[in-house]
């Protein structure tokens, strides 16, 4: 999802006065001080063994790489320590609430992980003969009938990488529909302001010109406006719902009616699925398309910045151009569609070399059955009754971006509460971390001011929740009774202080060097 | 449910807070027509033994790898990873931390992309690399987008040894945005035919090398050729691995660099998750899709790493953006960086003339066996071979005897009157041992 963090280049705003947390070492008790891998030696030895190769053909004269390439190696103990120190700088799901709204960082099961290291789905390659990989090819097909169950859609396409990924494979579905029906004109997509970047990146990558559509007083999509904008260029509209508020779209069956009937699709972003898997399927709402990450919804791990998941699911109408591969059933076994011919011929093409993510799929499917349906509801609940109960515990002190009404899996506030304090909503995020949480969404969605829009997820616990909240309300109170230095001295208790990252951006450094310049330094 | 830490006593405590009487009250906005009271039509929850076995008897139906004589390569090869890594990526902080918006919490991960970027740059022998894309298909589809954006203009040219699934995943995304493309017919040394391809039109040349056929092509010629029309080079590798004994694209004067970076730290997967690795001249780091991490400094002066130059990306610049890409393939990267940080360029080179070794001795013995032409003459670790009959009915007859003979060129390209080629790999993992068991099956089948 899009995070507004890195949108808005700061800097350190205060001068470094907090001297006293120096060693003499730059290591601070359990962290210590880690250079890059380019800094400890090691180029002239390596932490693995081989044995010599006899030779080399002569038909490679010529094309051999004679000049230093420039890697250090080093043993399996320097590298366990290196990247063991540089874990520990991170924060994690597993250290505590990661609250990122649009983001669901929901525990990550590790039965999941152990499922996926199985041999029969880890060391298996995906152009072996399909004779040998039906286990694998059954999996995929499982996945597929547990995602068009939840979703009551009839079609879906697995091999999307990422949720973005997704998105292009839905708008690529309908452009391939509207150009097999001669509405190949239609050019223009709909989505709200407060929509992910992602959408009208996608949007302009699939050759279409985006529109944006105004929102209502009460965080929805403005139904007028809408409808004033439905015209016969629009091709498709792209709804998040729940929407990025973490609102449900009260009207999105009329979204959809006006949408078809405008002679366009709909195409939901998925990214909050989780909010409402198992309580609403999609299909009921008369969506096209719509991806789903694993990666959020069906808790396969982030990563530090993926390998996510973007499976699409999709309506009868645009289910035929689903791109290539897929799985179908018959009588002998699985088989694997590769190609754009015989029954996959109105596929729109390929978006990938391979069948997508199978170890997520691996991880997803292992999620879904240990909940099963009746879990995966109470999933939606616990989700939606976290985000309530903090947005109700801290409405007295902050401000709720839209007050009226429940939340849906995620409770959003603005900065009106902070006027005049001089803490602007990234203080208070970076003051998060001095308390040990990892601060929520800063600044998305667009539509409301200094937004902060915080995500629990259902697998906190009733006691991190108020551990969380007793936090969020100390700090409330801190900034209002003045304590502004707290705030733009934050965070003083991380690994670092406040980057700057107008510095990184003006000259940029993106990768270490061996003729070293002098050390970057703030102007 | 082991997942759930909530408790009916929680959550009845929590709905009198909030100040609603049930759960349904909270989903009071969804149209009544869409509210769901049953569960769906799924099995209900499963402890952790039933989700084992029956996930466990799914594995068992596959044929792995390891389990016998392997040669499937064709832009996934099966290496192996140091016990390390794989402990290393399951580190929590690690797995299960998110891309690292707030960098002061997030220098672990950062460090890791600067190191990547630092790696990435120097095997392919350019300037400036991003922080990873999904996979080397994707990535070599971003690249031709990047060239369009560059120079402006309206066609790739893609050449014959391009991995026909890469072929496709270019043309996919190029059409939709409007670019044309010129793909050339499948030749097992097809580099050099893109030079009579380019023109004034031409935003791009992709070439693959080692390329689909594992030959293995010096593209200084179609580099100046490229240049001298205006046009990027766009170099493809396959297998990373490579890098260690070949000129590097930035050596033959390649603009960007695309590889599939799986062969490092990451197994088969059934083809994916991988990681796309990208690098480009210095001069296009403004035009690069994806994150990008850079060093800076924090407010007491110590180097720290933040993602950077993000005004290229979709959450800031939305439908302007370079890509459209979020998420990219960060604990892939993780384990390509802990594996190529074990190796270094020691281990790495060794390692590739390993390759290349094991290579050798598969095509001694292919090119002893009756009835089978050996059609690569420069390769790597890949090469490609004529059978007397049709490949992909070999590759099934082996399979049932236990070999797993390689990928029929039909199985990527059924259009491309290639029926009767066959690809095969051989890594460190190949022994000699399943060498002469696929010379013997072979042979035998060959007879048949």
């Amino acid at each position: 999802m899009s995070m507004n963090s890195v949108g808005r280049p700061t800097r350190p705003e205060a001068p470094a006065n907090d001297a006293s947390t120096a060693t003499l070492t730059g290591g601070r008790g359990l962290l210590q001080d880690e250079p890059l891998i380019f800094e400890l030696g090691g180029w002239d030895k390596s932490g693995v063994d081989l044995p010599e190769a006899t030779g080399v053909d002569d038909a490679l004269d010529g094309l051999l790489r004679h000049d230093p390439i420039g890697l250090p190696g080093l043993s399996e103990p320097e590298i366990m320590r290196h990247y063991v120190r540089l874990s520990q700088k991170n924060h994690a799901i597993d250290l505590a609430l990661y609250p990122l709204g649009s983001c669901t960082m929901k525990h990550n099961p590790r039965l999941n992980e152990k499922m996926a290291r199985l041999p029969g789905f880890s060391d298996i390659h995906p152009l072996q003969p399909v004779s040998t990989v039906q286990g694998a090819l059954g999996l995929m097909d499982q996945l597929a009938h547990w995602l068009k169950t939840l979703t009551g859609m009839p079609a879906v396409a697995l091999s999307p990488k990422a949720g973005a990924h997704g998105e292009l494979c839905g708008l690529l579905a309908i452009r391939a529909a509207h150009e097999a029906n001669g509405q190949g004109h239609r050019k223009t997509v709909l989505a709200p302001t407060s929509a992910h970047g992602t959408n009208p990146a996608t949007a302009a990558f699939a050759g279409y010109t985006v529109k944006e559509i105004g929102q209502t007083d009460d965080g929805r999509v403005d139904l007028a406006d809408l409808a004033a904008k439905l015209g016969p260029d629009v091709a498709a509209i792209m709804v998040t719902n729940p929407n990025t508020c973490g609102l449900f779209e009260r009207e999105v069956i009329e979204i959809a009616r006006l949408t078809h009937e405008a002679g366009a699709y709909f195409y939901c972003d998925g990214a909050n699925f989780n909010a409402i898997v198992g309580r609403v399927r999609p299909g009921d709402l008369g969506v096209d398309a719509m991806h789903i990450n694993l990666h959020k919804t069906f808790s396969t791990p982030h990563g530090g910045g993926g390998p996510g998941a973007g499976p699409v699911v999709l309506s009868a109408a645009l289910a035929p151009y689903a791109p290539t591969p897929w799985v179908v059933a018959g009588e002998d076994g699985f088989k694997l569609v590769e190609h754009e011919e015989e029954e996959a011929a109105a596929a729109f093409g390929r978006l990938t070399a391979f069948n997508g993510q199978m170890g997520m799929y691996v991880r997803a499917l292992s999620y879904m059955l240990s909940h099963g349906a009746d879990g995966l509801r109470q999933v939606a609940e616990d989700a939606v009754l976290n985000a309530n109960y903090i947005k109700a515990r801290l409405s007295d002190v902050m401000s709720p971006a839209f007050p009226d009404g429940p939340c849906m899996h995620e409770a959003l506030f603005d900065d009106a509460w902070l006027e005049g304090t001089g803490v602007t909503t990234l203080d208070f995020a970076k003051a998060m971390i001095d308390e040990g949480f990892h601060p929520m969404t800063m600044y998305f969605p667009l539509v409301v001011h200094g937004a902060m829009l915080i995500e629990p997820t259902e697998t906190e616990s009733k006691y991190e929740l108020d551990r969380f909240i007793a936090a969020l309300r100390a700090l409330a109170h801190a900034a209002k009774a003045g304590d502004v230095d707290r705030f733009k001295n934050a965070p003083t208790q991380a690994p670092l202080r406040r980057l700057d990252e107008t510095l990184a951006a003006r000259k940029p450094r993106l990768k270490w060097s061996s003729v070293s310049p002098a050390p970057l330094a703030a102007e | 449910m082991r997942y759930l830490p909530l408790t009916p006593d929680d959550r009845a405590e929590m709905l009198s807070v909030i100040g609603v009487k049930s759960i349904d009250d909270l989903f009071v906005d969804v149209p009544a027509a869409a509210r769901r009271t049953g569960v769906v039509d799924l099995p209900l929850h499963a402890g952790e033994l039933e989700v084992e076995r029956e996930l466990s008897a799914l594995a068992a139906r596959n044929r792995t790898a390891g389990s016998g004589p392997f040669f499937c390569g064709a832009g996934a090869y099966r290496h192996h990873v140091p016990a390390s890594v794989d402990h290393i990526i399951q580190r929590s902080e690690f797995l299960t931390s998110y891309t690292p918006y707030q960098p002061e919490i997030a220098q672990g991960t950062l460090q890791v992309l600067f190191e990547f970027q630092t790696q990435v740059a120097a095997l392919t022998g350019l300037e400036v690399a991003n922080a990873s894309l999904y996979d080397g298909s994707t990535g070599a589809a971003e690249a031709v987008m990047m060239a369009n954006r560059i120079t402006r203009k309206g066609k790739a040219v893609l050449s014959g040894g391009l991995h026909p699934h890469y072929v496709r995943s270019i043309e996919t995304l190029a059409h939709a945005a409007g670019v044309a493309t010129d793909t050339l017919a499948a030749a097992v040394d097809a580099e050099a035919a893109v030079i009579d391809a380019i023109d004034a039109d031409t935003a791009c040349v992709v070439v693959q090398t080692p390329n689909v056929f594992g030959t293995v092509t010096d593209v200084t010629r179609i580099a100046e050729a490229a240049h001298a029309a205006g046009a990027l080079l766009i170099v493809v590798t396959t297998e990373a691995v490579s890098y260690g004994l070949l000129k590097s694209p930035g050596e033959m004067g390649a603009d960007i660099a695309v590889a599939e970076g799986q062969s490092i730290g990451n197994g088969l997967n059934f083809g994916g998750p991988y990681v796309g690795l990208f690098a480009c001249r210095e001069k296009y780091m403004r035009q690069i899709p994806g994150r990008l991490c850079g060093e800076t400094v924090d407010a007491e002066g110590r180097r720290g790493f933040v993602l950077t130059l993000s005004t290229r990306e979709q959450h800031i610049r939305r439908d302007k953006a370079t890509s459209n890409i979020c998420t990219n393939s960060g604990l892939c990267a993780l384990a390509f960086t802990i594996h190529m940080s074990l190796l270094g360029e020691q281990g790495l080179r060794r390692l590739a003339a390993l390759n290349h070794d094991r290579a050798r001795k598969l095509k001694a013995a292919l090119a002893a066996t009756p009835g089978v032409e050996v059609l690569t003459d420069r390769y790597f670790n890949e090469i490609a071979v004529r059978l007397p009959r049709d490949a992909a009915e070999v590759v099934e007859t082996l399979a049932g005897a236990g070999v797993i003979a390689g990928v029929p060129y039909s199985r990527l390209a059924p259009q491309a009157g290639m029926d009767d080629v066959l690809l095969l790999a051989a890594t460190e993992l190949t022994s000699d041992a399943d060498i002469a068991l696929l010379q013997k099956a072979l042979t035998k089948v060959i007879a048949q």
